[in-house]
């Protein structure tokens, strides 16, 4: 692998930049691989790189349907944060942060992380005592969180809207929380995975599983006309958004999942304006932030209703216009540039599950819901860690999919089983 | 905006409805295995295609409203009342 520096970013710039390689090639599939990942996001390629790193297992293939990150890991509001209270969710998200905070350094490409704080609004003492009892549960775990009064909020984020009826109170804060270039993580677990030998396939649909003894023993694929059956011993799923889909011809059957979709929307660009990620949340749901070319990055609510199409709908974005207008009213006339829609993993708690499933050789890595971004470096490592160990790693020791019979949900929300709420 | 064909008040807005879930899902009775009542609690179809689901008409005539979607394409192919007694009063009150 090429590395990159200052230095060569430099020597490129003195040369006419033609010391630029391509970083991962168009492989064939190969007819066997010790473990092939189904899905080229975030995830797979995480899973993918760490399996080859920690676990030295190099016979690995991602099979992608599309092209790298033109699934969810493109379609994001970019946040990271670990701000969650419930055991099984602090320490998965925790690991993951900490993960995070040293991924450009791991991979040698810059992906951007930006710990500029994750900023919770307060609106009531209610809201409050919630966040409080979250926040010190937080704290507990090791994780960082604290309390910024309204006179620091007024000199944090100064075009917040004071003046409303009801106006912010104050704000449950996580520091080492912030966002990342999307398109930069996938982008440098790619190159990384396939330095360590890690083949990536793309445009190639898994179109069926091969079977063995009750086993699955590799998959059937599908790239333009030419078709393939590639052997492995172990496959794992990572393919949120389509994971019923795949779980139905895998032979998983029905899962705790309902598929639906997630809008995100930027602005034009705009002068340095917010330096932090602000989450309006309680009363309504809307989060923002501003991307290093400046644009307003935001995003609220699901659509409401189950759905494969990455279209959104309008109602929902007249939801999230209008708290945009609760808070930042100065960002009324600021031009919306673009809107997309993801499809989202619902499960039935609103955590996922990073498994073995009952089926010999086959894993699951699902239910991301909308929060599958921020878990990229951690779902890859305790992913890799399951396949690889066939035991879970300890912060995904409670991310099963078995949860829900045991009654061991982790709700987050407390909405039960209903998805679109969580 | 979806445009779901009630069957009291006519083609309305998606957002006077609230989805409440597939409409294959049936419970089973109280006493019913523990198995059963995980099925229905927590495992769904989630059919990407023609599908059949529950929603109800919230800010209209609040009837629950079964509706066959497809998740694919938004397209609605048909909605009748979820009810059978109130859609078989309904269908008489046309003859």
């Amino acid at each position: 692998m090429q590395r990159y520096s200052a230095l060569s970013v430099l020597w490129g710039g003195l040369t006419g930049q033609k010391n630029w390689r391509p970083v991962w090639g168009r492989p064939q599939p190969k007819p066997e691989y010790d473990v092939i990942i189904v899905g080229g996001g975030g995830h797979g390629l995480a899973t993918a790189y760490y399996l080859a790193k920690v676990h030295k297992i190099r016979r690995v293939a991602v099979i992608e349907k599309g092209w790298l990150g033109g699934g969810n890991a493109g379609r994001n509001t970019t946040i990271v944060r670990s701000n969650y209270g419930i055991e099984g969710n602090t320490e998965f998200y925790e690991h993951s942060l900490k993960l995070w905070e040293n991924l450009s350094h791991e991979l040698n490409y810059n992906v951007m992380f930006s710990q500029r704080a994750h900023v919770n609004l307060v609106f009531s003492p209610g809201h409050r005592d919630m966040l409080a009892r979250k926040y010190n549960i937080m704290r507990l775990n090791g994780i960082d969180g604290e309390y910024w009064d309204q006179d620091t909020l007024r000199r944090r984020i100064p075009h917040l809207d004071f003046a409303g009826r009801f106006p912010p109170l104050g704000a449950y804060v996580q520091p080492r929380a912030g966002t990342a270039r999307h398109d930069a993580v996938n982008w440098g677990f790619a190159r990384a995975a396939t330095a360590l030998g890690v083949d990536i396939i793309q445009g190639c649909e898994v179109t069926g599983f091969i079977r063995e003894g009750g086993a699955i023993v590799g998959v059937e694929a599908r790239q333009g006309e030419q078709e393939y059956s590639i052997r492995a011993e172990k496959v794992g799923l990572a393919v949120a958004g389509h994971t019923s889909v795949l779980a139905k011809k895998a032979g998983l059957g029905k899962l705790p999942l309902e598929t639906h979709k997630l809008q995100a929307y930027v602005s034009e660009p705009i002068k340095p304006f917010l330096d932090c990620v602000l989450v309006y949340g309680g009363v309504g749901h809307f989060y923002i932030s501003q991307s290093d070319k400046g644009g307003m990055v935001y995003g609220g609510h699901l659509d409401m209703y189950p759905s494969y199409a990455q279209k959104g709908n309008l109602p929902i974005y007249e939801d999230v216009a209008a708290a945009c207008m609760a808070v930042l009213p100065a960002l009324g006339r600021v031009k919306l540039l673009r809107q997309w829609a993801g499809v989202m993993d619902m499960s039935m708690d609103g955590s996922p599950f990073i498994t073995k499933t009952d089926i010999p050789g086959l894993y699951l890595n699902a239910g991301w819901c909308y929060g599958g971004f921020k878990a990229t470096p951690g779902s890859g490592y305790c992913f890799a860690h399951t396949i690889a160990q066939d035991r879970p790693h300890w912060a995904n020791e409670k991310l099963t999919l078995t949860r829900y019979r045991e009654g061991r949900l982790i709700d987050e929300e407390a909405t039960g089983p209903t998805p679109k709420l969580h | 905006m979806l445009r779901i064909p009630c069957p009291f008040c006519g083609p309305r807005d998606h957002s006077e409805f609230s989805y409440e879930g597939d409409a294959s899902v049936t419970y089973p009775p109280l006493d019913a295995p523990e198995e059963a009542w995980f099925e229905a609690v927590f495992l769904r179809e989630d059919r990407r295609g023609p599908t059949e689901e529950l929603w109800h008409h919230l800010y209209g005539c609040r009837a629950h409203v079964i509706v066959e979607r497809d998740t694919l394409t938004h397209e609605i192919t048909g909605a009748r009342l979820a009810n059978p007694a109130i859609r078989a009063a309904l269908s008489e009150g046309e003859e």
